[in-house]
């Protein structure tokens, strides 16, 4: 058993054939991932488990995001201020896992509240390129996207609010998928932004993507804003043929910021599905440019209100101190980080007297043109191609200390969120040896044409 | 919309509840100056008659049954008292919310 080439069906058929036992698998897929704790990739491991049921997922390795909840364990949220916190009960999420036998083999490291793009904001040190110890994963994903990259893990979860799964997973050359808003229960996620938050796979190939989304999604009378969609095996949509499927490429996602050489990876990689009988044409999403500004008006304001629980009153760090005021006060100072206060500082503005109409007001209109631009395309068009982001993997500390240069690394993946889509990178070729992702974005509920797209592109580009 | 600087900062983190260095306020000021400017593009655009989307689902009032929701039947009561910062016996110890003046 080679653990770094481990895929969902490999496992299984290993497992079956009596190649190894689960015992064995877990032994030896933990020794390797300690053996690259460099990457600094996971926050904590998990002991063997023998008593796992027998579920279509039986005996699999998945590393969980530190920000989704597994009953009994610790979830820091890559935070100082839930460094000791123990989850009372399961997200939605892992009692499907659990269910179908998957086996948590550790939490993984991520930005703090998942609020950045490069998983330098972890109270718990940056996690590192697997090809590159001197540049950054992307984030806030970076844990798990490089748990899957570097071959420690089968698979993962990560949480994508404006590109948290599909960035990293760029960067390092994997495949992330970012459900529709609704397809995937939030219950048991630790809320960033409510309105904009999805739990999905980050994989090896395009069909443990489709196993992984299969196994957690559905409605969940724990999650008010789940859909009514009954749960469904996305393999079945794998079938390899995109003749006649009609491909958006939006002008916008090809302007000033992206990389020349990232662009000629992404056109080859069109052309490929070109040539696999798709029907490309060029069109236009044109308030494209005010998405990354829309979002930073929209997501500091849910997180200002979001992150308010954390109080040290309940749980999580505490300063003690002579008034409730004071305890409020110094627990979250103390307790945040530097990303986390700058866009709760900003949300509490955006939402204050004077200036709630002008900004928050505002920008939930321009989400709404946003969203009519691609309702618009997708009465011709079955999906969306471009670059997942404007570089490949940047280096440490390249862009810490001007946010708004970091805000940007989601210039892609943000438009996604903000109109509530399906979206899915997949590594497409590589620029000076570092991977780049093609994104293709689909219509709500429409993951079964992305998923063939993408799983028809992987198959003949090896 | 101008930025007022340390002022404002110090209203907001006031609202915010976070206390601030007068270092990390000027520092704030500063950050939070430039993204306000990079915001304030969305002004730009037209939005006449355009209704805010505050989520994509189309659902409204989610309703369900008056009864107990049971959510909590499998949460860890042990877990949850054992994080109380401040515990006496099961009850979560606070500071005065109220303070006589006398």
């Amino acid at each position: 058993m080679e653990v770094k080439d481990l895929t969902i069906e490999k496992v299984s058929n290993g497992l079956k054939m009596g190649e190894f036992s689960v015992e064995e698998l877990q032994k030896a897929t933990t020794a390797y991932a300690k053996s690259l704790n460099d990457l600094n990739a996971f926050i904590s491991y998990f002991e063997p488990n023998n008593s796992l049921n027998r579920g279509n997922l039986f005996g699999v390795p998945i590393a969980i995001k530190d920000n989704i909840l597994i009953n009994g364990t610790v979830a820091t949220a890559g935070s100082k201020i839930l460094k000791n916190y123990i989850s009372p009960y399961d997200a939605t999420v892992i009692g499907k896992l659990k269910e179908a036998g998957a086996w948590f083999m550790g939490k993984t490291n991520l930005d703090e509240f998942a609020m950045g793009s490069s998983t330098e904001n972890s109270a718990f040190g940056p996690t590192r390129h697997p090809l590159d110890r001197e540049r950054v994963p992307g984030g806030s994903s970076g844990g798990s996207a490089v748990a899957v990259a570097s071959g420690s893990a089968v698979c993962a979860l990560g949480s994508d609010t404006g590109g948290s799964i599909r960035q990293p997973a760029s960067f390092c050359g994997v495949v992330g998928l970012k459900p529709t808003y609704g397809r995937v229960s939030r219950h048991g996620l630790m809320a960033m932004a409510s309105s904009f938050d999805q739990i999905g796979p980050i994989t090896k190939n395009v069909k443990d993507s489709a196993i992984l989304l299969s196994a957690i999604s559905g409605k969940d009378r724990f999650d008010s804003t789940t859909a009514d969609k009954e749960p469904e095996d996305f393999t079945k949509y794998l079938t390899g043929d995109i003749k006649g499927l009609k491909i958006g490429i939006p002008r916008e996602f090809f302007g000033e910021g992206l990389d020349p050489l990232v662009a000629d990876v992404i056109r080859k990689a069109i052309e490929k599905i070109q040539g696999l009988g798709a029907e490309v044409e060029e069109i236009t999403l044109p308030h494209t440019e005010y998405a990354v500004p829309t979002y930073y008006v929209l997501v500091p304001s849910e997180v200002s209100a979001n992150l308010a629980r954390y109080d040290g009153i309940r749980f999580g760090y505490s300063e003690k101190e002579d008034s409730l005021l004071e305890v409020y006060n110094n627990s979250r100072a103390d307790g945040f980080g530097h990303e986390v206060i700058r866009r709760i500082m900003l949300g509490t503005y955006t939402l204050s007297a004077g200036y709630f109409d002008a900004y928050y007001v505002k920008a939930m209109k321009v989400r709404n043109l946003i969203k009519r631009d691609y309702d618009q395309v997708f009465k011709k068009f079955d999906a969306v191609l471009g670059p997942t982001t404007p570089t490949t993997a940047f280096k440490l500390g390249e862009k810490s200390e001007d946010p708004l240069s970091m805000y940007l690394a989601d210039i892609y993946t943000i438009s996604a969120n903000l109109a509530g889509l399906p979206a899915i990178s997949i590594p497409c070729g590589n620029v000076d040896g570092l991977p780049v992702g093609l994104q293709i974005t689909g219509k709500m509920f429409d993951e079964g044409d992305i998923l063939n797209i993408a799983y028809a592109y992987e198959q003949n580009s090896k | 919309m101008p930025f007022s600087g340390k002022e404002e900062i110090e209203h907001i983190s006031g609202l915010a509840r976070i206390k601030l260095t007068s270092e990390e306020k000027s520092h704030y000021a500063n950050e939070l100056s430039s993204i306000i400017d990079f915001i304030g593009r969305l002004q730009e655009v037209d939005t006449s008659g355009v209704e805010p989307l505050y989520q994509v689902t189309g659902k409204e009032n989610v309703m369900r049954e008056d009864e107990n929701p049971k959510i909590l039947e499998n949460l860890e009561r042990d877990i949850i008292l054992k994080q109380f910062p401040e515990r006496k016996g099961d009850f979560n110890k606070v500071k005065e919310i109220l303070i006589r003046k006398d």
